[in-house]
């Protein structure tokens, strides 16, 4: 059994999809943190899930954009440590918009031909969960 | 800023105010022909356009403004990798409102976020065309004295036709319209107008094929052209561009008041035959085109200044 230590401050993200935990990493820009030491834990067993993923960060609290993980999967449980105790298990929302994490894939967008612009996209139906691209419109999911 | 976009970016109340204005426009144009001294309209048009980069200059010229701009992107700083937020920050210095089409879709919201005056999108790509639709709901109300209560038939390529679009998701916001929409199966509306649209808003729509059947319920007609650069391959265009010919024959069958619309330009959809019949009202449509866009420049020009004022 691999045995991790427990973090003084930071997050522990819970119930990440088997095989997601390294997109989320770096979504997160979790890479861009000074200092902060990572456990990324993969295949874990899980009742729930049968496999699952896990983030452990030890940063400061506020270092993370969570609007960026409840895009990626609202289902994920975060917990937030602070004393080496949960201080508070936070639930994700849609957020109602994305910047530059995904790309549209419009070729007649003029994201295609002007890079400098960020990739801006909009929920336009929380029902459906569906994101569009804020300058052509052009549907992500 | 107000700029505009897409034709939902006015409320119905807001519709209303600038279709009364361009009807005093249209009535008593004597009134406005100093309306936009001193100001200047600037058309930045990334690609050719004949139509409506004419009527957007001659709306500015009849309210007594200036014109400037480029007509390709051959001819602007575009062909010299210039992007569009820095020619709007330039452009917004040398005029007092741009109207600006351009092939990537999206553009001129880009530019609308980095300019410090009005914006208007004429055009880009497939996505919007609002000045289209203004034009439209214009006529429509113009002739017809309302925008409620009509039957409005879509015919032609109702896949790939931006105006088609852009017009059902303005005309849903009035009451009682239905839509007959007339295409080949393979060029009917894409299923986030029928769905997201049609379906969501409870419109009674019907989706036909044949134009004859459907003219005796029409109060309005508006036929559209089947693009060719909207397809991959030329034998597709070939088999669906003269799918729908309207002909005095098929006339017979309609209304007496009904109207038929186009955005222009016909290639063969509407036979000339047609013309000289008084419920052509394609070319009458152009007309109210520049009276419509006279009202915007107007009501957009009035907006920067008390932004400015304020």
């Amino acid at each position: 059994m691999l045995n991790i230590s427990g973090i003084h401050e930071g997050y522990v993200l819970d119930h990440i999809k088997a095989g997601m935990s390294l997109q989320i990493y770096h979504d997160l820009k979790i890479d861009e943190l000074d200092h902060c030491t990572t456990a990324i834990i993969m295949n874990a067993k899980s009742n729930k899930m049968g496999y699952k993923d896990i983030i452990k960060v030890e940063c400061p609290i506020d270092s993370l954009d969570l609007d960026i993980l409840g895009f990626i999967d609202h289902n994920i449980t975060v917990n937030i440590i602070k004393g080496d105790a949960i201080v508070e298990k936070r639930s994700l929302h849609l957020p109602k918009e994305v910047k530059n994490v995904i790309k549209c894939k419009n070729p007649r967008c003029i994201t295609s031909i002007e890079q400098e612009l960020d990739q801006i996209f909009v929920l336009t139906d929380p029902e459906e969960e569906v994101y569009r691209c804020k300058y052509c419109e052009e549907k992500y999911r | 800023m107000r700029h505009l976009m897409s034709p939902m970016d006015f409320t119905v109340e807001e519709l209303d105010a600038l279709m009364d204005r361009a009807e005093d426009i249209k009535n008593h144009p004597e009134n406005y022909n100093h309306a936009c001294e001193g100001k200047t309209l600037a058309t930045c048009f990334y690609e050719p356009s004949t139509r409506t980069r004419l009527s957007f200059e001659a709306a500015m010229i009849n309210l007594g403004g200036d014109v400037l701009g480029f007509a390709s992107a051959d001819s602007s700083s575009a062909a010299k990798g210039e992007s569009v937020s820095d020619t709007i920050r330039v452009i917004s210095s040398y005029a007092d409102i741009c109207a600006m089409r351009h092939p990537k879709e999206g553009a001129p919201l880009v530019a609308s976020s980095r300019s410090k005056i009005p914006v208007i999108n004429a055009g880009d790509g497939g996505h919007q065309h609002p000045t289209q639709t203004l034009t439209d709901l214009f006529t429509i109300r113009s002739l017809r004295g309302t925008l409620d209560g009509l039957t409005i038939g879509l015919c032609g390529d109702l896949k790939f036709g931006r105006t088609v679009h852009s017009l059902i998701n303005a005309l849903v916001r009035y009451n009682n319209i239905k839509f007959i929409l007339i295409s080949p199966p393979e060029l009917r509306v894409p299923s986030y107008i029928r769905e997201d649209v049609l379906c969501k808003n409870n419109i009674p729509f019907e989706e036909v094929k044949s134009l004859e059947d459907a003219m005796p319920s029409l109060d309005i007609l508006y036929m559209t052209r089947v693009q060719r650069e909207r397809f991959f391959n030329e034998e597709d265009y070939l088999r669906m561009k003269d799918f729908y010919i309207l002909d005095k024959e098929k006339m017979e069958l309609a209304k007496k008041d009904m109207m038929v619309l186009h955005p222009l330009p016909r290639v063969n959809e509407i036979s000339v035959e047609v013309d000289d019949d008084p419920r052509a009202m394609y070319f009458t449509q152009a007309q109210y085109g520049v009276y419509i866009r006279m009202a915007l420049i107007l009501t957009l020009l009035e907006a920067a200044k008390e932004d400015k004022d304020a």
